[in-house]
């Protein structure tokens, strides 16, 4: 088991004829992941990486019954790429996985993106402006996103984070004390995105492969607040955390959309605080993530 | 991206939201003249920056920083008063709550003919982070602090979450000014009035518009007072006019410049400059400077995929800063490697020739080269285990911490 994505998962990339499409596919393959095909409008009928070209979301499934699909369309046309996939995995098999990487994404297009994705069931979206998801396996995995795959190893932590480079650190850190990870997740920065902190702790929850979780969280919104309060009531396995942002400064757009702390709220402040109050681990600093999970596991019964 | 009210309200007018006769003023002399064109007896004159606060706001000189006059929006009876109050205000220094204590010059102003105001509201369209949609935002309480009526009387702020499915749908706005206490006319004229907003709001791919306040004139029309609109950045690419609006003067020449060049910098107080890919991990980087007793100068996000050129001009922005005193590079090589980034930092320091500290970190994709790289120059680049051990270093190399 795993979350969402399977190591065997069969995957698509939309615009896979693209510079970034391409170079990114090619590094999922070599990871090992089950690439089955790719989406370029007006390429259908090519075959790039050893993998067939299709004109459609449609078409691609159809073809490839594939189980998910990784968006590097350029901004402009990303939003709507989100809703073929949704509209074609609906449609053909009644459920499916979108991972979107693209960043700067018009906000509105989002919240017309998201809308669609949530009126079908079955269908989730993981992004945008994420390094996407990743479930490592005894040999190779299904990389779906731009993360470095071989800083990886399957194990038994789950890892969920808003910012690419930060998951990253987090995964070199469970390595640092001899453990791997179940899924990671980058749900991504922007203000409006798909999966957030709340679904992911839940499915790890449900996954009895994940013993322990990583949580990372930056300022900006409530999503930490919320995850946290969630968590308190609901999870049994251990939790350990950190947020970045301590120091960014009110009113400024810290690279992420979403990192932005306004009117005072959404500070890290607050975010550990709330961490704290739900008994979730933190570490004051990344690079003590890995110990901090260490005392978490032990105290636990897991080492 | 933020403009100005008075391109915001060239904006409303032009969508259909009512506001009020109105002259944008870079002189004294076309203030003067914009009173005579107005021919209201009472005209508003009101300093144009991008911060909030501007009634409240003290007028100072800008160099011999002495105060010239309370309040950066004045009302004008007469026009002597226009005269005084453009005087006063145009090429001075304004200073807001908003704007920090440095202020903002004044360049641009805005008279306004006067109205009979009844009673003022507070209007806001914005997307809700949590909700995912486009969120208006309204309340009776209008012309004072928002944050403090959310606080004190929460019960006052009315809220709707637009479907984006279906749109904002009339019974909501029917709904909203209902509970502002509006009736006849003035319900009417809001009703109108809020729809051709929500249309701007999202034709125009608008972050935030705020009116506050929004009045009801004796007469029951419904008027946009004051006008605060914001842009997404992200939807640039569809607005060819956003260049004409943008004041380059409201934002740091350096964060212009670093965004040009694919970099994301926000300016700091501190004294280590930072260069890191990813925003989390600057964000977290900077963080950790802190921790260990320093404070970081900068925020410098490289981003995923940035090249030796990038890498130099990160340096440059970061060495302009003159208070910066040492230099923290922390990169996680995903797929950027790090023997690429070790090479940049090398060809950086060269040619900008660093006199300050540099402690460089690096993890991931081919670490190991990237060392050797570093280990094998004669430059003074000291290389680091993890961010802590990065962290520290840097802050024991000013000299400061514990």
């Amino acid at each position: 088991m795993a979350i969402w994505i399977e190591e065997d998962a069969k995957v698509l990339v939309q615009g896979i004829t693209g510079k970034q499409g391409m170079f990114h596919a090619s590094k999922m393959q070599e990871y090992g992941t089950n690439l089955v095909g790719g989406v370029t409008p007006g390429k259908g009928g090519q075959e790039v990486l050893g993998v067939p070209v299709f004109n459609s979301m449609i078409d691609a499934i159809k073809e490839t019954d594939a189980d998910a699909t990784v968006i590097y369309v350029p901004p402009p046309f990303a939003g709507e790429a989100i809703i073929e996939a949704a509209n074609a995995f609906q449609t053909i098999k009644g459920k499916g996985v979108i991972v979107c990487i693209t960043e700067g994404i018009p906000t509105l297009d989002m919240v017309n993106a998201v809308a669609y994705v949530a009126n079908r069931k079955n269908i989730r979206l993981i992004g945008p402006n994420c390094p996407g998801i990743i479930t490592p396996g005894e040999t190779g995995g299904a990389k779906l996103g731009i993360m470095p795959g071989h800083i990886h190893a399957k194990g038994r932590i789950g890892i969920v984070s808003k910012s690419g480079t930060l998951t990253y650190e987090a995964v070199a850190q469970t390595m640092s004390i001899d453990e791997g990870q179940s899924t990671c997740i980058g749900i991504g920065g922007d203000p409006v995105n798909g999966t957030g902190f709340i679904e992911c702790l839940e499915a790890f929850e449900n996954d009895p492969q994940t013993e322990a979780i990583v949580m990372i969280g930056e300022i900006g919104g409530t999503a930490e607040e919320e995850a946290s309060a969630w968590a308190k009531e609901n999870c049994t396995k251990p939790i350990v955390g950190f947020v970045a942002g301590a120091t960014a400064p009110p009113g400024k757009r810290m690279g992420h959309a979403g990192a932005i702390i306004s009117g005072g709220k959404g500070t890290a402040d607050e975010k550990f605080a709330a961490f704290k109050a739900a008994g979730i681990a933190c570490a004051k600093d990344p690079s003590e993530l890995g110990q901090v999970l260490l005392e978490s596991l032990k105290k636990a019964g897991l080492r | 991206m933020n403009i100005h009210e008075y391109q915001g309200k060239a904006l409303l007018k032009s969508s259909g939201v009512p506001v009020l006769e109105g002259v944008h003023c870079t002189t004294v002399e076309e203030a003067l003249a914009a009173y005579d064109t107005l021919n209201s007896k009472v005209v508003a004159v009101k300093s144009q920056i991008h911060a909030g606060g501007r009634g409240k706001g003290i007028i100072y000189h800008p160099e011999t920083k002495d105060e010239i006059m309370q309040g950066g929006v004045k009302i004008a009876f007469s026009k002597d008063e226009v005269n005084t109050y453009a005087k006063n205000i145009l090429g001075n220094l304004l200073v807001t709550i908003q704007t920090g204590e440095e202020g903002k010059i004044v360049n641009n102003l805005y008279v306004e003919a006067g109205c009979d105001i009844s009673h003022e509201y507070y209007l806001a369209l914005l997307v809700d982070r949590e909700q995912k949609s486009v969120l208006v935002m309204a309340s009776t309480e209008g012309g004072v602090d928002i944050e403090e009526v959310a606080h004190n009387t929460p019960e006052k702020i009315h809220k709707i979450v637009v479907d984006p499915n279906c749109g904002l749908l009339g019974f909501q706005k029917r709904d909203l000014g209902v509970s502002l206490g509006l009736s006849g006319k003035a319900l009417k004229s809001f009703y109108n009035m809020l729809g051709n907003m929500y249309e701007m709001f999202v034709s125009k791919d608008c972050a935030m518009i705020e009116i506050n306040p929004l009045v009801k004139t004796k007469q029951d029309d419904i008027i946009a007072l004051d006008s605060k609109i914001s842009f997404d950045e992200n939807a640039e690419f569809r607005h060819k006019d956003w260049n004409d609006l943008r004041d380059l003067s409201e934002e740091e020449d350096v964060e212009i410049r670093a965004k040009e060049t694919g970099l994301s910098y926000v300016k700091l107080d501190g004294n280590i400059g930072c260069l890191v890919n990813g925003a989390g991990l600057a964000m977290a980087t900077m963080d950790v400077i802190k921790l260990y007793g320093g404070e970081p100068a900068n925020f410098l996000d490289v981003g995923g995929g940035a090249d030796e050129e990038q890498v130099k001009t990160a340096f440059s922005i970061i060495l302009e800063d003159t208070n910066v005193k040492g230099i923290l590079v922390n990169i996680f090589g995903g797929i950027m490697r790090c023997d690429i980034i070790a090479r940049g930092v090398i060809g950086a320091t060269q040619s900008l020739g660093l006199d300050v500290p540099l402690v460089v970190r690096l993890a991931g994709t081919n670490v190991e080269d990237g060392k050797a790289i570093l280990s094998a120059s004669d430059l003074n680049i000291h290389t680091a285990e993890d961010l802590a051990d990065g962290a520290k270093k840097i802050v024991a190399l000013i000299g400061g911490g514990e």
